[in-house]
């Protein structure tokens, strides 16, 4: 394997994903990524270095709209979705001191 | 009369005629699902009251002569990626197990002026990612022409319901191939239209920039019916396109009569089944009897598909799947330190593991310092990509190739090793990748008794011409059903 995942990398990645990997998830996650990025190195055999990166096929400008409320006011069943509520709020741990 | 193996165009049609009421179809799409659901696990939900009470609605709009148009009536059933309103939509995954959407997407809502009743929502790999259908948190779909084989995917539960005849039509999305390969390997039909035709809103998304909604059906002509239904500009999804016309059906011709068809050579490589590659080159010689102009060309860059793609659908699933974070809807883990480790344990229960590959390989591309060398650099791919693609249409009014390098694999055959089912893509993900339409029609079987599928894929906007040969090509052959 040519690109060695090193537990740093999985660990900043873990922290960039916001996931918790269990050890085992980790050495898995470290073999997966290892093997992916040999194979997406692939990509190196192209000169690209004349070509634009494209985002999008066709060619998209900002597409703008008038800032109005068309939907009513559902907030009372957004709210059902919510795992913890409280008082029509969505209720979070704390999150600052 | 069986009503579930006629096609949805033609039970329109009974129902236009008064022959068969709504409820009569409605009750017949149930009764199959209780009959064969156990067996091959089509649904994540069915909605069975929900669907009793729409079809007397539809009914009631059919006779006042406010709904008239040819799926009036016509039972349907929906990927679970798609939101519908009050009716659970999980994305096959466990961090949606219990979100029920505010509001239906776009897809659904245009289906749902046409008059369709919803059944129910099909089965999928979690958020698309998958090409078996066997990632789903709620279990694993049979394919209905053999049970130890897999449905393909991600639109698997799609393709199979309507092999198995447990609903008339469905839709599915295609995100590199997830229409197309489960259709073919279900012996049914589907489109992924170009990038833009059908809107995205309320479609919860994997890649946004490859995805796209579109039918599944048992032939072409419903399929294009069906797609005219679907496709609108949609000022809620920004990425939508002012098509000039959304008028599919009316490219059900049978004639190829100079049609200029390219094979590409480097589809028929090492690893392509040989009873595939004999039923796709038939498929190409009937076309060519019928007066097509068939010829083999060179595509280039096929190879280079796949490692494209996996680095920028997994970037853009990286950021669009942060979004489930425990707080506004769907699971959050029970017990927590705090908001960032509720975040973290709420994610890492909630996702399974093809998931946390994908997030995580899509954060690390993204992340500074690999940026450049990853990110950009797919993205400078694709528009080489989307190069020989143009040069290919210059010459070439579709192109013909197969799905899928092979025919449906056996039940866990595929997980134990990602990159190889990735290959599976290969026929497929460049399309996505270029923003073009394309389409899986069936073209025969292999000695094991199974679908192959046959693609025919057309310059953007050009759905026309690829609905136009698929017909023609249809016309040759009748339609196999799985059920005995």
């Amino acid at each position: 394997m040519a690109n060695i995942i090193s537990d740093e990398t999985i660990e900043y990645v873990g922290i960039l994903a916001k996931l918790e990997l269990s050890e085992e998830e980790k050495e898995q996650a470290k073999k997966d990524m290892g093997s992916m990025l040999d194979y997406i190195d692939m990509l190196n055999q192209l000169d690209t270095s004349e070509v634009e990166p494209m985002s999008h096929v066709f060619s998209v400008n900002n597409v703008f709209r008038e800032d109005v409320v068309t939907n009513g006011d559902d907030r009372e069943d957004i709210i059902k979705n919510a795992p913890a509520q409280k008082e029509g709020s969505f209720k979070v741990p704390k999150t600052v001191d | 009369m069986n009503l579930m193996s006629l096609t949805a165009v033609e039970l329109g049609k009974k129902i236009k005629a008064k022959e068969v009421t709504v409820l009569e179809a409605t009750k017949a799409a149930l009764a199959a699902i209780e009959e064969r659901e156990s067996k091959y696990n089509c649904y994540v939900t069915v909605d069975k009251e929900g669907a009793l009470k729409r079809a007397e609605e539809v009914q009631k709009l059919i006779d006042q002569g406010e709904l008239t148009g040819p799926l009036a009536g016509v039972p349907v059933a929906i990927k679970d990626n798609m939101c519908t309103k009050d009716m659970l939509t999980t994305c096959s995954s466990k961090i949606l197990s219990n979100f029920k959407p505010t509001y239906s997407a776009e897809a659904v809502v245009n289906l749902e002026k046409a008059g369709a009743v919803i059944i129910g929502k099909t089965n999928m790999d979690e958020f698309a990612m998958g090409s078996t259908t066997e990632t789903s948190y709620y279990g694993e779909t049979k394919n209905p022409w053999n049970e130890e084989r897999v449905p393909g995917g991600s639109s698997g539960g799609s393709c199979a319901a309507v092999a198995a005849e447990e609903c008339s039509y469905a839709l599915g999305s295609d995100t590199g191939g997830s229409i197309r390969q489960p259709s073919s390997f279900c012996g049914v039909t589907g489109i992924k239209p170009t990038y833009g035709t059908v809107s995205r809103y309320g479609l919860i998304a994997y890649g946004s920039s490859l995805d796209q909604i579109g039918p599944v059906a048992k032939d072409v002509t419903d399929c294009a019916t069906i797609l005219e239904a679907i496709s609108s500009y949609d000022k809620k999804d920004s990425t939508s396109v002012k098509r000039e016309d959304y008028d599919f059906t009316s490219a059900l011709v049978d004639d190829v009569k100079g049609m200029r068809i390219g094979i590409p050579t480097d589809y028929f490589i090492d690893g392509l089944d040989s009873e595939v590659k004999e039923a796709v080159l038939q498929a190409a010689n009937t076309l060519k009897e019928k007066g097509a102009i068939v010829e083999e060309f060179e595509l280039g860059l096929v190879e280079y598909a796949i490692p494209a793609y996996y680095v920028i659908a997994s970037a853009e699933a990286s950021s669009n799947l942060s979004r489930f974070d425990g707080v506004k809807y769907g699971y959050r883990t029970e017990s927590f330190d705090g908001l960032h480790n509720m975040y973290k344990k709420t994610r890492s229960e909630g996702f399974g593991a093809e998931v946390k590959r994908r997030i995580m390989l899509g954060s690390f591309v993204l992340s500074s310092g690999y940026y450049d060398a990853y990110y950009l650099k797919a993205l400078r791919t694709k528009a080489l990509i989307k190069k020989e693609f143009d040069k290919a249409f210059e010459k070439y009014d579709v192109i013909l190739g197969p799905v899928a390098p092979t025919t449906a694999p056996k039940l866990g055959d595929s997980l134990s090793d990602p990159i190889k089912m990735y290959l599976g893509d290969i026929y497929t993900i460049a399309v996505n990748l270029a923003g073009l339409p394309g389409m899986s029609v069936p073209c025969g079987t292999d000695s094991k008794g199974l679908p192959i599928g046959l693609q025919l894929i057309g310059d953007c906007f050009q759905e026309k011409k690829i609905i136009q040969a698929a017909y023609s090509f249809e016309q040759t052959r009748t339609y196999k059903r799985p059920l005995n």
